[in-house]
Parts: structure tokens; sequence; C-alpha cells
């Protein structure tokens, strides 16, 4: 059996950016075969479809995950209600996540907003090799710099109106670093049009960049096929895959951007 | 332990709980939840003559007790459906029912015949999908194209023959009877109700297509009137879909005249809903003395 259902005892939830909220939970079973990248599915009470929320952090030993969430409606605005103690029911691990080389090669990640969280095992898997390119809309709604910087990576902060870091786009940001630097591999989570930017910069120069990809999701196994991406091998012949189970992440060159 | 078995059109199903087509795919991601071999039946995913690549997201919205959808019946055709599917569900200890889905008279016609030939237990016939070549109208809202499509079907399918019912009709009892009468050796019901939402900051529909079908507890009470309507009218066997999420809604369902029920949205908020049903539905029999589960069908004391 490939998926738990879990009952995830809330450990600690609280705010950490306006709308934003970061959680920790215990649930040993979905911990212990979760890998970066992946997702689970949160039922929320009175709503028929369980939210997809990506693992921002997950340790098998101690049999814990973390998720760092944005209230993005109803569903979220009930989650972010839930206190230390109450549960979440869960289903996971879900999808396929992100490629690990060595980490001793050099991977730069670019995120964006409420797509960064995802990236944070990523930083940790390649430590002082990292280099984050996180973007926000201001200095307040920044999240998990702190965590990235504690994970050896060199940050570089964007903001869309200039209150911290670069008065930029990440996408100008990563620009100005391929100009100067190389990488062996770009990981990338965010808004759609980041991600398409950040793949084509990577395409031009040869790098490997893995995208995780966001949709409207039925099941979330892949059983319903609601949540559909349009992807092109190498023959150049159209797909129609699943984020939930082909995804989230996918090579950034067979995503057809459209 | 009551007996839970049903029989539908001469197929023996070893609980009265089937899961419905387009909600679990061939089984295969389910099967990681908890073994297949549970379920009574499974109807699945819809199946074309030739591949479909369905429609671009978003496909799925959610609604107040429910969700729409239009994935328009994204599937890799019957001919793979037959040779990369279907044995891995037959090695599976449950009924395999297969769905079929066309735009034009010739589409169902080829399909029946590959069907009929083919190793699966009983073959369901969507007629919710457009004619192209008639305008664009559903086959299963008129009498005369029902009758049309399930009396050119049967001709070249010997296998146990379900007709799935669109409610988006006048008369749901006219249409169950037309499909009786063309040679139908079962019917289930209700397939989703059309509807549509809005995006107030784009003004846009949320779904592509922009309507989608709409499923979920939302439909469940326009189901089960539904079910006692045909079921008053018709003599074959009636599988009740629509909204059911729980044992109390499958018990109602088949009070209300069904033999057996199919499960889908349910599985999306809870993977283990159709186990869960089929151990709520054993204990309310034990309970209640009901030796057969077959009993309860149709029992509904109206007023």
């Amino acid at each position: 059996m490939r998926y738990t259902q879990e009952n995830a005892r809330i450990l600690a939830i609280d705010e950490c950016a306006p709308g934003i909220y970061n959680c920790t939970l215990s649930a040993p079973r979905i911990a212990a075969s979760a890998s970066v990248g992946q997702f689970v599915g949160v039922l929320c009470e009175g709503y028929t479809l369980r939210r997809p929320i990506s693992l921002c952090g997950f340790d098998a030993s101690l049999g814990i995950l973390r998720l760092v969430f944005e209230v993005r409606g109803k569903g979220t605005a009930w989650m972010a209600k839930r206190q230390a103690g109450e549960s979440f029911d869960l289903i996971g691990p879900l999808g396929h996540g992100f490629p690990l080389l060595d980490p001793s090669k050099k991977a730069v990640l670019v995120g964006g907003g409420i797509g960064t969280p995802p990236l944070l095992p990523l930083a940790q898997h390649y430590g002082e090799n990292a280099v984050v390119i996180p973007g926000f809309r201001c200095g307040t709604s920044a999240i998990l710099t702190d965590d990235f910087t504690a994970a050896g990576a060199q940050v570089i902060l964007c903001t869309d109106d200039g209150s911290a870091g670069f008065h930029g786009f990440t996408t100008q940001a990563l620009q100005t670093w391929l100009d100067a630097h190389t990488c062996d591999v770009i990981y990338t989570c965010g808004p759609k049009m980041m991600m398409k930017g950040t793949a084509e910069l990577a395409a031009a120069r040869g790098i490997d960049c893995y995208v995780s990809m966001e949709e409207r999701m039925g099941c979330g196994v892949g059983a319903c096929l609601g949540c559909a991406c349009m992807t092109q091998d190498e023959d150049g012949a159209d797909h129609m895959v699943r984020v939930c189970l082909n995804g989230p992440v996918f090579d950034g060159k067979e995503v057809v951007w459209g | 332990m009551s007996d839970l078995r049903v029989n539908i059109a001469g197929v023996e199903l070893k609980n009265p709980v089937i899961a419905a087509s387009g909600t679990f795919g061939y089984g295969m991601e389910y099967n990681e939840f908890y073994p297949v071999s549970l379920l009574g039946g499974i109807s699945c995913k819809g199946t074309t003559l030739l591949e479909r690549k369905g429609n671009p997201p978003s496909r799925i919205a959610e609604t107040p007790s429910g969700m729409l959808n239009s994935v328009g019946l994204q599937n890799p055709g019957v001919d793979q459906f037959l040779s990369t599917y279907l044995p891995w569900l037959l090695q599976q200890d449950t009924v395999v029912i297969a769905n079929m889905a066309g735009s034009t008279l010739e589409d169902y016609c080829a399909m029946a015949e590959k069907l009929d030939g083919s190793a699966v237990h009983m073959v369901e016939l969507n007629i919710s999908c457009p004619n192209v070549k008639e305008g664009g109208a559903s086959f299963g809202t008129s009498c005369h194209s029902v009758e049309q499509v399930t009396a050119e079907v049967r001709r070249r399918c010997r296998k146990p023959l379900i007709v799935k019912l669109t409610p988006n009709v006048t008369s749901i009892g006219d249409i169950a009877q037309a499909a009786q009468d063309a040679g139908a050796d079962a019917l289930s019901l209700i397939n989703t109700l059309t509807g549509m939402r809005i995006d107030l900051r784009t003004r846009r529909p949320i779904l592509h297509n922009n309507t989608g079908g709409l499923s979920g507890p939302a439909v469940f009470p326009v189901a089960v009137r539904m079910v006692r309507e045909v079921y008053k009218r018709v003599k074959i066997p009636l599988i009740g879909i629509g909204g059911i999420s729980a044992w109390e809604d499958a018990a109602e369902m088949m009070m209300a005249g069904a033999s057996a029920v199919q499960v889908g949205t349910a599985n999306f908020h809870d993977p283990m809903a159709m186990p869960k049903i089929i151990e709520g539905l054993d204990r309310f029999a034990d309970q209640n003395r009901i030796g057969s589960i077959a009993e309860l069908t149709g029992t509904v004391r109206e007023w």
C-alpha cells in the first residue's frame, strides 16, 4: 500500500506571516515514506475536496511533518483556526517529488510566495551548495528566510515592492546570478509565469530544471483526472498528465506552458 | 454475518457497493489504500473508441456539499483499455463494468462489438454525451435517441447491459422506459447535473469548459427521488448513484428502489468511503435481522 490515511495530531500551529500558517504535525506513517517535493491531502471539515499542501519538512525518525500553508479560501481558513492538540485527517505521501543530485552539486531554488515551502528540504539537502531566490509581495509577507539560512544556503530575497531585498522578480535575480555563476540544477515552485520564466532561463543555458505545478485537484491520487497538465515528449507529442500522480514535479522542458 | 450479495442482470456482486465511473480510474490508485477486491464492482473510467485528451484545466470546482467536473472523457481509448487495464482488473476478484461513451451512433456500435468480444463482466452505456451529428444534444435527453442507441448496442453486445441515465431531462421515467423497451438489462442513475461557477475577480467560469457536472451530497436527494420514480416505472434492476457518502445513504437509496449503488465523489473526501459503507451495511443488516441485503430494495413505505 503506497498511501496512508492518518489522523495527524497538531503539535504546534502559528501565523508566521499575515495569512500564512506554520504547522507541525505528528504523522509517523506518512513521515516514514515521504520524499522531497511530495504533498498531503488535508480534509477540511464541511468541505468535499481535500486541500493539497506540500511538505515543507518531514522527519521519519521523529515521525513529524511540517506544513506551511496560506489561507486562500474557506477550506484553508478552517485549517488556520485549528489549534495544537487537534488533528488533521491526512492522506499521503502523494505525488512524485524532486529528483535529488549528490549534495556536492550546486543547486538554485527559485520560489514564489506560498510556492517556497517545498523548496526548504532541497536547501537542507544541498546545504552550502544551495542558492535560494525566494520572492514575495513585500518584506512582511516573506517566509522561511531564516530556515533557508539555517540550512546553510545563500538567500537572495526578492520583493515586488522593494520593501526588502532585491526590488523585482525572482526571474530577474536569477538571470543576474546566472550571468556570473553556474549551477548543476534549478528547482522552482510558485506562480506559473515565474516557473515558465525560470524554466526558459535554465533551458537557454542547458541546465536541468524541475518545476512543481499547482492545479485544482479532485482525488489527489490520479484516479479522477481532475488536475491535468499538458506536457510534450521528445518526439513533440502532447500528453495530458496528472499533476497529483505524475507530478507535481515535472522536468521544466516537458511542460507546455500555454 | 448477513448476506450482502446482490444480483444485477444475472451477475452476482459480493456486495452492493460499486465504484462510480470516472472517480476511480481502473482501480489501481485506490488499490494503494485497500484491496479493491473488497468492492462489489468497479465501473471503469468512461472509454471512447479512440483516445481523448480531455478538456484543458481547470476541470474541477468545489461547490457547497459537492463539486463540478469537466474532465471531458480523457481516456486512452477502448483498445488500450482492453490490452493494458482490463487484464489487471480481471485479477482483482471484483465485478468489472466497462463504461462506454461516444459522440456518434457509429462510435457506440463499434465499441459495443469490441466489448462483446472482451472479458468484461458487464457494460455500462453512458448516454449523457453530446450527439455531434444531431446538433450536440445529449443522447440521453430524448426517448427516441435513448431507444436508438440502446437498441443498436444491444444488437451488438451480449454482455449484461446497464444504461446510465442523465438527470438533465424532463421525465426520467419516460427515458427509463425507453431504455428498458430497447433491451437494457439494468439502469444506473443518476449521472451528474449540469452546473456552473464563476470567479468574481476574473468574471470567468472556474471551469475552462464553462459548465460541468455536479456531484456529491448536494445531488443525493435528487438521485433518491429519481431512483424512486424509475423504480415504479420499470421492471429491470436499478443501480443508485448520486452523492452517496455513508452507509445510511446507500441503505436509503436501496429502500428507494436500487438493487446496488455506485459511490464516486465520496472517495475523494475519504478514500476509505466504500469499505466503510460496506461495513456499515453489514452492521445495519445484522442489527435489524435482515437476512439478505437485497430485501431492502424498494421497501420505502410512501405516504
